[in-house]
């Protein structure tokens, strides 16, 4: 960090609300569809069409100011900012200025010493997306695709409260969680349901004027959002320290090369002239209508995790990672509710091995080929002895590929543990007499073999034996062989 | 006294304008326009104004400038702007998808389409 | 062909819909004697830009077809025209732009098809003003519509094809729309009867886009009884109209029946000053004196801020305006230039190329009042004069039932009179524009002539009163012929 400065951060976060058809339009929006056949007449702004609005966004605007203790507001109108592109059919982009539908909102990330600290929300206003361009693929033209103009965009914008590129990604993250959480949007970045653009500037520390900002775009993934603050904090360092001064610009990530460039268009002098679209009334909202929406919130990620670590007396980062996804942490809840075992056992194999298998195989908690009441049911086995924790591997791994539950599984294989003394004691005496030379290093003191021996057994019993009893009974009896 | 609304439009032009050729708002409202102004205008709109039309644009916009300008004599204080003429708030509709998909007779309007996409000349960002 | 169909062009809308009923002629026979008539008359007043010969031949076959099946709804077998302003599915609409020369639309306007679903047979397309921007219907780029009154007149604008098709009795009622005064205003100055409803009392849905919280669609008819026929069809919610009113209609028709006794008519002393011509003048009048005669009550009223209704109008318009034609960009339909060398080339010259003189002066107006620096002092400041205005409409109509005065400063100009000065032609629109403005309902009905050209009474009623202010000036209409007057070349 250095010293003399002080980095300022703001975020523009825009995601896509997950309704079923657009905000002004009944197409529909779902993604990846052939271009241009997702956009009917109001979409393409056809002369005379008209816009009227989709009722799910406004509930799961409220649904986000509520989220993040804003004020909900009692009017608010649509605004058209007018500008042109090829992207935007209308020529405007219908969007609000003033009276927005929510204000004044904050959450709370953790700051360097790991307090809590409060970032503010300015706002979160509801607009239209635009299409797509493509550049490349037409001789000299470039192609347009009007699918996503349409698509509702929630835009939330940060107060420049960040100081670094960690509490960004801090914030972004739970921005993230939190619509996820909701229900409002999926966040797929790869999509483009989530983009975020990141305002930043330096100033010398203990000045209270803000210095001049430059705006990043393009960042397309949390890690790129954190190069690109790191680079950009960077470049203005330099500039400033060599006398210079920074230029408002528009500036866009390059992820290859990790730097960020000025755009290379010329930004015309981009007068927006804003003003209330005279198509749409304003959106009148009830203290009733907010009430039944609060109602219906689900339990908030700050909330559950708190819940996790007092009910459930899992650590903090464990019940973070859990809590990351409303998802997955339902699926622990079910495991748990299924099962005898230590809580703790099911969190870890949720974090650990059930993740692993997710991860290899590219899906997420919602395609999960294990059910949450069949992972309680191979835990409980651990737990009650019936297999080791290391069959319990090759247990899981086999519930993946779809053989049945836990049992099933032991059954077909015949994994049970032995924990039979008198079976492990007769293995046991086996291969001490067969390794005539270890046991006699042993006698002699490297008790390290300890593992050598367990290793014989176990190959022996094909990894069957309860290993602490086998640990047991071969200490016992290599002890008493010492003792000859 | 500036609204928000024109605060805000203007923060967020603040950095992007150049040049300013247009001028600072004023108490009292321009009779006229100049020929540089007007250009600024028509390219705002994208619209193009031949050489040899520009001189009468000129003059005719400068009437009409010069004739809304009788509206600074109103008294506004605390007067809410009308925005829609009744006073209604937005029937919303419901979240169902009521479009399917048309592509090939609406584009069959288009000037100029390719593999379902509509073309421009290449735009370089 | 039947004695009577020799006749059928001269017959309003309502007495058409009677013989239907009876079967003096059939819709096909009437079509046709409608589209023989303008055939052999459009080249004089170049009211129309399609003809949809066709299409109205198969109409009326099947509106017959549906007559005789005892089916077939309120207006069947009844021919209209819409304003090329309404898009028209498979139809080409132009809106009297190069912009949409040759823009065949996709789909029709809520209007146009409840019309059609009633069985009302559409003759085709309308001349007008350029994107409905002018009181001349000069602006077109298919040439000025004429006045059958006088052909080297304009019959106003810009719904001036359709008044000009209705007073020459090419075809018995025409749709219309109204942003500043552009269904009555014509009407007056081709002695027609014209109807704007109270704003968001008929749907937007597919009107080309004017200025958004102005323009209204409405009727141009030869009585107010037509006007009340056709209203009952066309008004009411639309859910694909945001602004558009959920307001039960009322039996328009049956609401004629009423009497003038009582009724309190204001008359605005700003009114008659000296931008009004003596002789309309005179004829107004004329005409409140006859409401006076039924028992009507005449009381001064004030709009203080009328004088400011015009600037306050070509502010707010041309704002919208300037944003609802962004969308006119060569990318999607439209006009587009050859061979553009970029974007800024392929917009500016599509649109450099694609509409006329008027039409980007007004877009200019309206990205200049709504530039950085100027938005308060042009834009906001209008919309507060707007609210004004309204309330002084509102005080008015706490002591009045309904506000008489004068349509049009003049009766029928000389093409080409006004064209200089763009504030000249604006002015056309003093007494018109305040209603626009306030969202009232207005409707203009013939009163008078000045040397042969025809005069316009001018009423507007608070919103949703279009019921009593039709009944008000079908009463007039019992007592008076003005309205069944026609240009001698069209008898």
């Amino acid at each position: 960090m250095n010293a003399a400065w002080e980095v300022v951060i703001g975020l523009e976060i825009h995601t896509q609300l997950a309704t079923r058809s657009k905000i002004f339009s009944g197409a529909p929006t779902a993604y990846g569809a052939e271009p241009n056949t997702q956009a009917c007449l109001v979409d393409l702004g056809y002369p005379g069409v008209l816009p009227v609005l989709n009722e799910e966004v406004i509930r799961m605007a409220c649904k986000f100011g509520l989220a993040v203790n804003a004020t909900i507001a009692k009017r608010s109108i649509f605004a058209r900012k007018n500008y042109f592109y090829p992207d935007l059919p209308k020529g405007y982009q219908i969007s609000q200025l003033e009276l927005p539908i929510v204000e004044h909102g904050e959450l709370f990330i953790k700051d360097a010493d790991g307090n809590d600290k409060r970032i503010g929300i300015t706002r979160a206003h509801l607009e239209e997306d635009a299409g797509k361009s493509v550049h490349e693929r037409f001789d000299r033209h470039s192609g347009i695709d009007l699918n996503r103009a349409g698509t509702p965009l929630l835009e939330i914008v940060s107060e420049p409260d960040l100081r670094s590129a960690k509490e960004a990604i801090q914030y972004m993250r739970k921005i993230h969680t939190i619509v996820r959480y909701l229900g409002i949007s999926d966040g797929n970045m790869q999509e483009g349901s989530f983009r975020c653009d990141a305002n930043v500037s330096v100033r010398p520390r203990g000045q209270q004027e803000l210095g001049t900002r430059s705006e990043l775009k393009n960042l397309n993934s949390f890690r790129f959002v954190e190069k690109a603050i790191n680079f950009e904090v960077k470049r203005q360092i330099e500039i400033l320290e060599d006398g210079g001064k920074v230029v408002q610009e528009t500036r866009l990530y390059d992820s290859d090369r990790d730097e960020t460039r000025a755009m290379r268009s010329k930004e015309e002098a981009n007068d927006y002239r804003y003003f209330p679209d005279p198509d749409l009334l304003p959106v009148a909202i009830s203290d009733d209508y907010i009430e039944t929406v609060r109602k219906s919130l689900p339990e908030l990620p700050d909330a559950k995790q708190q819940r996790f670590v007092g009910d459930y007396a899992l650590k903090p980062g464990d019940a973070a990672i859990l809590t990351a996804n409303r998802l997955l942490a339902d699926y622990f809840e079910e495991a748990a509710r299924h099962s005898d075992a230590e809580v703790r056992l099911i969190a870890n194999w949720i974090i650990g091995d059930l993740s692993a298998a997710m991860n290899r195989d590219g899906i997420d908690i919602g395609d999960c080929r294990i059910a949450a009441a069949d992972l309680a049911g191979l835990v409980d086995r651990i737990h009650d002895n019936t297999i080791s924790g290391k069959i319990a591997k090759e247990v899981f791994e086999a519930m993946w590929a779809g053989e049945g539950t836990a049992d099933e599984v032991i059954e077909t294989k015949g994994l049970r543990q032995i924990t039979d003394s008198a079976a492990i004691e007769t293995i046991v005496d086996k291969v001490i007499a067969a390794h005539p030379n270890q046991a006699a290093d042993y006698k002699a003191g490297k008790n390290k073999l300890i593992g050598f021996f367990v290793g014989e057994v176990m190959k022996e019993t094909g990894g069957k034996a309860n290993p602490a009893q086998v640990n047991d009974v071969l200490r016992s009896k290599l002890g008493k062989l010492a003792d000859q | 006294m500036p609204t928000t609304l024109h605060k805000v439009a203007c923060i967020i032009c603040a950095h992007a304008s150049q040049g300013g050729a247009l001028r600072p708002n004023t108490p009292d409202l321009p009779v006229s326009l100049d020929k540089v102004q007007v250009q600024h205008i028509a390219a705002l709109a994208r619209l193009r104004v031949a050489d040899d039309e520009i001189a009468e644009t000129v003059d005719k916009l400068s009437r009409i400038v010069d004739f809304v300008a009788q509206l600074s004599q109103a008294a506004t204080d605390d007067v809410v702007p009308m925005a829609h003429p009744l006073n209604q708030v937005q029937r919303p509709r419901p979240d169902r998808i009521t479009e399917s998909n048309d592509r090939d007779r609406i584009q069959s309007n288009a000037p100029a389409i390719s593999d379902g996409f509509y073309l421009v000349p290449k735009v370089l960002e | 062909m039947s004695a009577s169909s020799r006749d059928l062009h001269a017959q309003p809308l309502t007495q058409l819909a009677a013989g239907l009923s009876r079967g003096d002629f059939s819709a096909l026979e009437l079509t046709q004697a409608l589209l023989a008539r303008i055939e052999r008359h459009n080249g004089s007043l170049n009211a129309f830009v399609t003809v949809t010969v066709d299409e109205a031949l198969a109409a009326a076959k099947r509106a017959d077809a549906d007559r005789a099946a005892g089916k077939g709804g309120v207006l069947n077998g009844l021919p209209i025209v819409h304003k090329d302003i309404f898009c028209t599915r498979d139809v080409l609409t132009t809106c009297g732009s190069r912009m949409l020369e040759n823009f065949v639309s996709p789909y029709d306007a809520t209007v146009v098809e409840r019309l059609a679903d009633a069985g009302a047979i559409m003759l085709g397309k309308s001349n007008m003003d350029e994107f409905a921007m002018g009181s001349s219907s000069e602006t077109s780029y298919f040439g000025p519509v004429r006045n059958p009154w006088d052909t080297e007149r304009s019959p106003g604008g810009s719904s001036g094809g359709s008044s000009a098709a209705v007073a020459a009795r090419l075809v018995p009622a025409a749709t219309g729309t109204d942003t500043g005064g552009s269904i009555r205003q014509p009407a007056a100055l081709t002695g027609t009867t014209g109807l704007k409803p109270t704003y968001g009392r008929v749907s937007r849905y597919g009107m080309i886009a004017f200025a958004s919280s102005l323009d209204q669609a409405g009727v141009i008819t030869r009585s107010a009884g037509d006007a009340a026929l056709l209203l009952g069809v066309m008004a009411g919610f639309d859910e694909r109209d945001s602004t558009s009113v959920d307001r039960p209609v009322p039996d328009y028709v049956a609401g004629l029946a009423g009497s003038l006794k009582g009724v309190r008519v204001g008359v605005v002393r700003q009114h008659f000053d000296a931008g009004l011509d003596e002789h309309c003048a005179a004829a107004v009048r004329e005409a409140l004196a006859v409401l006076e005669s039924q028992g009507a009550i005449l009381t001064e009223v004030d709009l203080p801020n009328l004088d400011l209704s015009v600037p306050t109008y070509y502010v707010v318009a041309p704002a919208e305006c300037s944003s609802n034609l962004s969308r006119f960009d060569g990318v999607r339909f439209g006009h587009r230039a050859d061979d553009p060398e970029d974007l800024m080339d392929l917009y500016c010259r599509s649109r450099g190329e694609g509409f006329g003189a008027e039409v980007k002066r007004r877009i200019m107006t309206g990205t200049y009042v709504l530039s950085a620096g100027y938005y308060d002092a042009y834009y906001l400041k209008a919309q507060q004069v707007r609210q004004l205005i309204s309330d002084d409409f509102r005080h008015a109509f706490a002591d009045v039932d309904v506000i008489a005065g004068p349509t049009a400063p003049t009766p029928a100009f000389k093409l080409g009179d006004k064209t200089d000065d763009p504030v000249t032609m604006y002015l056309n629109d003093i007494y018109t524009i305040g209603a626009n403005l306030a969202g009232l309902p207005g409707i203009s009905v013939p009163c008078g002539f000045v040397d042969g050209l025809p005069v316009g009474l001018h009423l507007v009623g608070p919103h949703f009163a279009e019921e009593s202010l039709l009944c008000c000036a079908h009463q007039y209409q019992q007592l008076t012929d003005w309205h069944e007057q026609c240009p001698g070349d069209y008898r």
